[in-house]
């Protein structure tokens, strides 16, 4: 593995822990709900493993305020429903797979290392997961990590209230 | 500002949404052509004019100017196959391609050359396309010109071309302006999301609504799904009407005859037909080498802001590293992708703090991109269509230490341009990489870089091949005039035919070859 894949793993780490200290705590045994929304292809269990997926990929973007915080997340799942369902049925399979396999504990602890239901894990482990994911001597691993990255930053960065914290003034208006 | 298509379709215009029927629908036709792009509008267009019935069928559903809104969340999932993020087999490539009435043509950045003079000698010896002579072309590429008001761009480029043109400008290398089909354009840079104003001259704006006023029928949201083969002919098309929301086929099925069929689906949807067909293919030449033209990109952080996602997306080029011997290394063209934040975001690598320190440098961005000239080399055989066990298609596209090499070359190459022009520091688009502070840094960095799949980040706008012309049918699925070499009703006017990439942008070259393919056929059938 190259010098820079060390190097990032620690300022990943560094940067997101002081921040995550507090949220992951606010958060712990606290799942994923969201009543109020018909989904059009995610399960609750898919929607666990997005909040906490989205939650690790987006620190350092989403707002610190927990309730802010909760709310910007249940944004994200939604949206990932919205890109999912976009996907035609063969693609669509294919993802919940993906996400069978991250989901089905016995599965999810051997494939991602990840020992704990999703929204009970801190979002520094999901972190390494992804880490180990993205540089993974498996390519298929490493696709998986481009799936889940794919979808949260879809979900994320297709809506407008991401783009003035990245300087985007959104389409002109007619 | 009145819509073109709510104004045709009030005018009768003959339309089915195929999702709505509700019963089954046999339409016939004297030509039936599958694919309303580059190739499918024009062809439609040629031969509608010459007095003949024709019938179009498109998988994607009928939007228009009143529909695009220039989000992204929007325009990928409605215009795009697989939402804008269809994937190679191993998932290495995403390619970037339309779906709608008016194909990619309604979601490209208009860039239009034609075919590079080299590719056309390539095409003529290898493949024996002797009328494939820059002279013999020009009128149809002229032709084109002209129907698709294609000029060179005549405005100043936009911040993330002009870093391109002074970077090069530094190093002494050449760059180029691009010509582009518009009328009217008010160089808002949203061109991949649908034009909003019908200032694009795409498919869907000049050629499909000419057809339709000629009395073509259109058959949309409405999946090709297998040709009847009957000795050496085709006697009838199968279609599936698809749910607009999950694109699923519904019960209900147009069944289409005519007395020629005509496949523009694109360089995967074209040899994905043919292969459901069961077309003879003893030499398994159909879905053979497939191109993409597999882009690598820069991203460069500017001092000022660059604004990549406001003004015409591609303007300036450069061919300096195209100017290699088609059968030496992989030779590369330089241009620029307009950058919004879903596709910046989904393309650039990293997440957590170090992907948010990277979104946060959006506006001042400026990325360029290097097309390989797939095709030309022994170790570049480009992919092979196959079908799913669904029937849909999947692109397997190796990926060889050929074309990687070439890849790295490019990232060199754009970094050094990129450094000229200003930057404060370059990221080559890898998941090993970080913004680099200085060209020596750089230079001694992406030589360390890993090249392998899903740490380099390959995109594709460009399918071409898959269904070979040429004048040998033991190295190709049709001739010269895009007709199946064993099935006499049988043509491919698209881009598909191209024997190799063609190292430009393909659309304008898929317009002439269909327009002068398409003349020839409207002739041969209105003097029959």
């Amino acid at each position: 593995m190259p010098p820079v894949t060390r190097r990032q793993i620690i300022q990943t780490g560094a940067a997101g822990s002081a921040l995550l200290a507090l949220a992951s705590c606010a958060r712990s045994n606290a799942p994923f709900t969201d009543g109020g929304n018909r989904y059009r292809v995610l399960t609750a269990g898919d929607r666990e493993l997005i909040a906490a997926v989205a939650g690790a990929m987006l620190t350092g973007v989403l707002p610190g305020d927990a309730t802010q915080r909760q709310d910007a997340l249940v944004r994200t799942v939604r949206g990932a429903d919205v890109v999912i369902a976009g996907l035609p049925p063969r693609v669509i399979d294919e993802l919940r797979q993906l996400l069978a396999l991250l989901e089905f504990p016995p599965t999810r602890g051997f494939v991602a290392g990840i020992w704990t239901a999703w929204p009970q894990t801190a979002s520094e482990t999901v972190a390494r997961f992804l880490t180990r994911w993205r540089y993974s001597g498996s390519a298929l691993q490493r696709s998986g990590y481009q799936a889940l990255h794919q979808v949260v930053m879809a979900a994320w960065y297709g809506n407008a209230s991401s783009w003035s914290r990245i300087g985007y003034p959104g389409p002109p208006q007619p | 500002m009145t819509d073109p298509i709510a104004a045709g379709l009030g005018r009768g215009w003959n339309v089915y949404d195929a999702s709505k029927i509700e019963r089954d629908l046999q339409l016939e036709a004297d030509v039936a052509i599958v694919g309303t792009g580059a190739g499918g509008g024009t062809a439609a267009e040629t031969l509608a004019d010459a007095g003949l019935h024709v019938v179009m069928i498109e998988e994607g559903p009928l939007q228009s100017s009143s529909d695009f809104h220039m989000l992204e969340s929007e325009a990928y999932p409605a215009l795009y196959q697989e939402s804008a993020a269809r994937k190679t087999k191993d998932q290495a490539i995403t390619i970037l391609q339309g779906r709608a009435v008016g194909g990619s043509t309604l979601v490209n950045w208009t860039s239009s050359f034609r075919a590079p003079a080299s590719t056309l000698r390539y095409w003529r010896d290898r493949y024996g396309l002797r009328e494939y002579t820059p002279e013999s072309l020009a009128p149809w590429f002229e032709r084109a010109e002209r129907r698709l008001s294609i000029a060179t761009w005549a405005l100043p480029p936009n911040e993330n071309n002009a870093v391109l043109q002074r970077g090069a400008r530094t190093l002494g290398i050449p760059t180029g302006i691009v010509a582009r089909n518009v009328k009217g354009c008010a160089n808002l840079g949203y061109c991949g999301m649908g034009c909003p104003i019908d200032a694009k001259q795409s498919m869907l704006i000049t050629t499909i609504p000419a057809a339709l006023d000629r009395g073509a029928v259109l058959v949309h949201r409405a999946r090709a799904q297998r040709f009847s083969v009957q000795g050496d002919r085709l006697s009838d098309l199968r279609v599936s009407a698809l749910d607009p929301v999950t694109q699923k086929p519904l019960p209900h099925a147009v069944t289409i005859r005519a007395k020629i069929y005509v496949v523009a689906a694109g360089g995967i949807g074209t040899p994905a037909l043919l292969q459901r067909s069961g077309v003879p293919d003893p030499r398994g030449l159909i879905g053979a080498r497939t191109f993409l033209h597999p882009v690598v990109l820069s991203a460069a952080t500017m001092r000022e802001p660059v604004a990549a996602f406001a003004g015409a997306p591609q303007s300036v080029y450069s061919d300096r590293f195209l100017d290699e011997p088609l059968d030496g290394r992989i030779g590369f063209k330089l241009e620029v992708p307009p950058v919004h934040p879903v596709l910046t975001a989904v393309t650039m690598p990293g997440f957590g703090a170090a992907g948010a320190r990277m979104m946060e440098s959006f506006a001042h961005l400026q990325v360029t991109l290097a097309l390989m000239r797939d095709g030309f080399h022994a170790e570049s055989q480009g992919g092979r269509v196959e079908l799913a066990s669904d029937g849909t298609p999947v692109l397997d596209y190796p990926i060889t230490g050929y074309l990687w090499k070439g890849m790295r070359r490019a990232l060199l190459a754009m970094a050094q341009i990129q450094f000229a022009a200003g930057a404060t520091s370059v990221m080559p688009v890898h998941e090993s990489a970080w913004p680099y502070a200085s060209w020596k840094e750089a230079q001694a960095q992406i030589a360390a870089l890993p090249m392998e799949t899903m740490l380099t980040r390959v995109v594709s706008a460009h399918v071409m091949g898959g269904c070979a012309m040429g004048a040998d049918e033991r190295t190709s699925v049709v001739d010269g005039s895009g007709r199946h070499h064993l099935l006499e009703n049988l043509y491919a006017f698209d881009g598909s035919v191209f024997p190799t990439s063609l190292g430009a942008n393909p659309q304008l070259s898929i317009y002439a070859i269909a327009m002068r393919n398409a003349a020839q056929l409207a002739q041969r059938l209105v003097s029959r």
